[in-house]
């Protein structure tokens, strides 16, 4: 058997890579946020890059994220193509203006005249005791309002992949990394943190969604830590004889239909794991496409499994309680095809 | 100083055009809203928010740019629009919500986008200033002499965006210059009731740049303070902030009661109408003929006309067309 020389790079060094390649080809694309200089970015994903591009492409920004998100849109209109990191998605609240009624609508309400092509990257996730202010993924938040493609991805070769695309993209780009799949020392050591990355730049396309997993017997739709969940899971599942198909759907916006509906055809039984709040959100949105075009391929009601429609607690027992985890995809998944 | 009669001229056709063009509007807007006013009825539903009466601070700066330059405006942008050099036609057709508009139908008279003279606006207040920021940044970036100019109205410089986005224009020393238009409301709220401070010019001082304040709406005084700090942005000697003390003539938005206001204040401030004034101005100080301005008048005229002629002439969109435009 021939041995594949594997490269691997934690998840903050695959986007950073994505970034210095991107820069060095395209001396349009600049990074601005609060403490990406020096520092690298608080989660890494700018690690090395004030080094080697300086102070005037890798820009540290004031506390002031209305002005410097809206600075990246007058940019991107100018021909720039910005990188623009909300610190923690959950400070979204201070800036939303400018991501959705302006970011988002101005393509749209220009006819198309005007574009944007620039790239809000932001911290997703929780798990780490962080509390409600600092835990949450709000994917769907994003994902709703129209404008925006909305990416998350997984592992370090798509995170790489998908930022390249991201920044080539015309239009903004949501671009959603998990705090903990970006391999930081300070935090836990999770194996799909680091994985295999190419040297050199590659894309991986956006609105694509990716089997991660072949089975015949459910089919398991997540996202980030859901998806590596959904495959711990799966291990556990196919030693009582059960066989899960594990999608990872990578992108929110534009969202790949098919791949889900495909796979429902072969497993009749579907369960969606999110690590958003459940109501309202990706489950519920996944689980309407299987209703309005896969009724009839199921065999069983669409399960759910998602944070429980409270904020993310504090203490580690109530945060381990609300979060999804392998187990508790385990059980849903027994219960749901032994109905 | 001395200005070249050319600016001037400029400065009052533009000031007549902007001012018949909102007066068209007006009458436009109000067809089909009588006898019962209802927002969304006639050929130009939704909010309208017209400009009459604040023209100096228009072109007084405007004169000042070049088609390189950026402008971002807010709600009330048709005055702005116009001193930019933006397409009349399809901006009148943007506002009819035609598909020969700048966005097809699709933005109105709030948002209006016209690349190709670097215009936009937008109807949150405050929110343009950023956009300005970001396109004086660009501008230093690729090494040019441009300048970003954010038209806002006095009640933005409370908003969070307006201080965010002057604290970074000094603290990067970009091409940046906010021309607030003190027009005394922010819809009904008079600046007494909602400015800690009696003139926003003074807050450049937190920031570490040049403020300038332009009394009683006078188009000559602007357009010296303007040259001044566009040739500083353009030097690389910073930003600035410019107040102007103008006159909102009409309510807020069309259909505003204006119960918060005495109908008697209008009236006076009519008496010292900017168009009148720079029309006395410059047949008495620069000798210009009447005839000439008469002249300038009725070109301004036609142009307007034309505009709402090619807007109502136009084509609705097909409705099918609000499904595209969302990404490029």
């Amino acid at each position: 058997m021939q041995k594949t020389k594997q490269r691997l790079l934690t998840g903050n060094k695959a986007i950073a890579e994505a970034i210095r390649l991107e820069m060095e080809r395209d001396p349009n694309v600049l990074v601005m946020g609060e403490d990406v200089g020096i520092y690298g970015g608080i989660f890494g994903a700018t690690e090395g890059l004030f080094q080697q591009f300086g102070p005037e492409r890798v820009m540290d920004t004031p506390i002031s994220e209305t002005a410097f998100i809206g600075a990246a849109i007058g940019a991107a209109a100018e021909g720039m193509r910005p990188i623009v990191e909300l610190m923690f998605v959950d400070f979204f609240g201070v800036c939303m203006d400018q991501i959705y009624n302006h970011m988002a609508k101005i393509p749209y309400m220009s006819g198309g005249r005007v574009k944007l092509p620039m790239v809000l990257m932001t911290a997703v996730g929780g798990g780490y005791s962080d509390a409600a202010q600092h835990s949450q993924t709000l994917y769907a938040t994003f994902a709703h309002l129209p404008g925006m493609k909305v990416v998350a991805p997984s592992t370090p070769y798509d995170l790489k992949g998908m930022m390249i695309s991201a920044i080539r993209d015309d239009n903004p780009v949501v671009f959603m990394f998990h705090k903990t799949l970006q391999g930081l020392g300070w935090m836990d050591q999770l194996d799909a943190s680091v994985g295999h990355v190419p040297e050199e730049a590659y894309t991986v396309p956006i609105g694509k969604a990716k089997v991660v997993r072949e089975g015949t017997d459910i089919t398991i739709v997540g996202i980030q830590m859901t998806t590596h969940h959904a495959l711990e899971a799966a291990k556990k599942l196919e030693q009582h004889g059960i066989q899960a198909e594990v999608i990872d759907l990578r992108s929110l916006v534009p969202l790949d239909r098919e791949t889900i509906l495909q796979s429902i055809k072969k497993t009749h039984r579907l369960l969606v794991v999110d690590e958003d709040y459940l109501s309202y959100g990706m489950t519920a949105e996944i689980a309407a496409i299987a209703a309005e075009d896969g009724l009839y391929d199921l065999e069983a009601p669409v399960k759910r499994l998602a944070v429980p429609d409270v904020p993310i607690p504090y203490s580690r027992p109530l945060e381990q309680f609300v979060l999804p985890n392998a187990d508790k995809i385990f059980h849903e998944a027994m219960k749901l095809v032994n109905e | 100083m001395v200005i070249s009669v050319d600016h001037l001229t400029w400065m009052y056709e533009t000031m007549y055009k902007i001012r018949y063009y909102e007066d068209k509007m007006a009458e436009a807007y109000a067809e089909g809203k009588n006898p019962v006013f209802n927002i969304g009825a006639g050929p130009v539903p939704g909010e309208m928010h017209l400009a009459t009466g604040q023209e100096p601070a228009a072109v007084g700066i405007c004169v000042h740019l070049k088609k390189e330059d950026t402008v971002t405006s807010p709600h009330r942008p048709h005055h702005h629009a116009i001193a930019k050099g933006v397409d009349l036609n399809r901006m009148t057709a943007e506002i009819f919500g035609k598909v020969t508009g700048l966005g097809k139908g699709k933005g109105g008279h709030m948002h209006l986008f016209d690349p190709d003279v670097k215009f936009s606006c937008g109807g949150i207040v405050g929110a343009g200033i950023p956009h300005a920021l970001g396109a004086a940044l660009a501008a230093k970036k690729k090494g040019t002499d441009w300048v970003a100019v954010a038209f806002i109205g006095e009640g933005a410089a409370n908003q969070g965006a307006f201080h965010e986005s002057l604290n970074m224009a000094a603290l990067w020393n970009l091409p940046l210059i906010v021309v607030i238009e003190n027009n005394q409301y922010g819809i009904s709220v008079p600046k007494s009731a909602s400015t800690s401070v009696p003139s926003n010019d003074i807050r450049a001082v937190a920031y570490g740049m040049k403020g300038y304040y332009v009394k009683d709406n006078d188009p000559i005084e602007m357009y010296d303070v303007s040259k001044e700090a566009v040739e500083r942005a353009r030097k690389g000697e910073g930003p600035s902030i410019i107040e102007i003390e103008t006159y909102r003539y009409l309510g807020h938005f069309q259909g505003d009661p204006e119960l918060y206001r005495d109908k008697n204040e209008v009236t006076l401030l009519r008496e010292k109408d900017p168009i009148i004034r720079m029309r006395q101005f410059l047949i008495t100080e620069y000798g210009i003929e009447e005839q000439r301005l008469i002249e300038l008048e009725n070109k301004a005229k036609q142009e307007v006309e034309s505009a709402y002629q090619f807007a109502r002439e136009s084509d609705d969109p097909n409705p099918e067309d609000a499904l595209n435009d969302l990404f490029v």
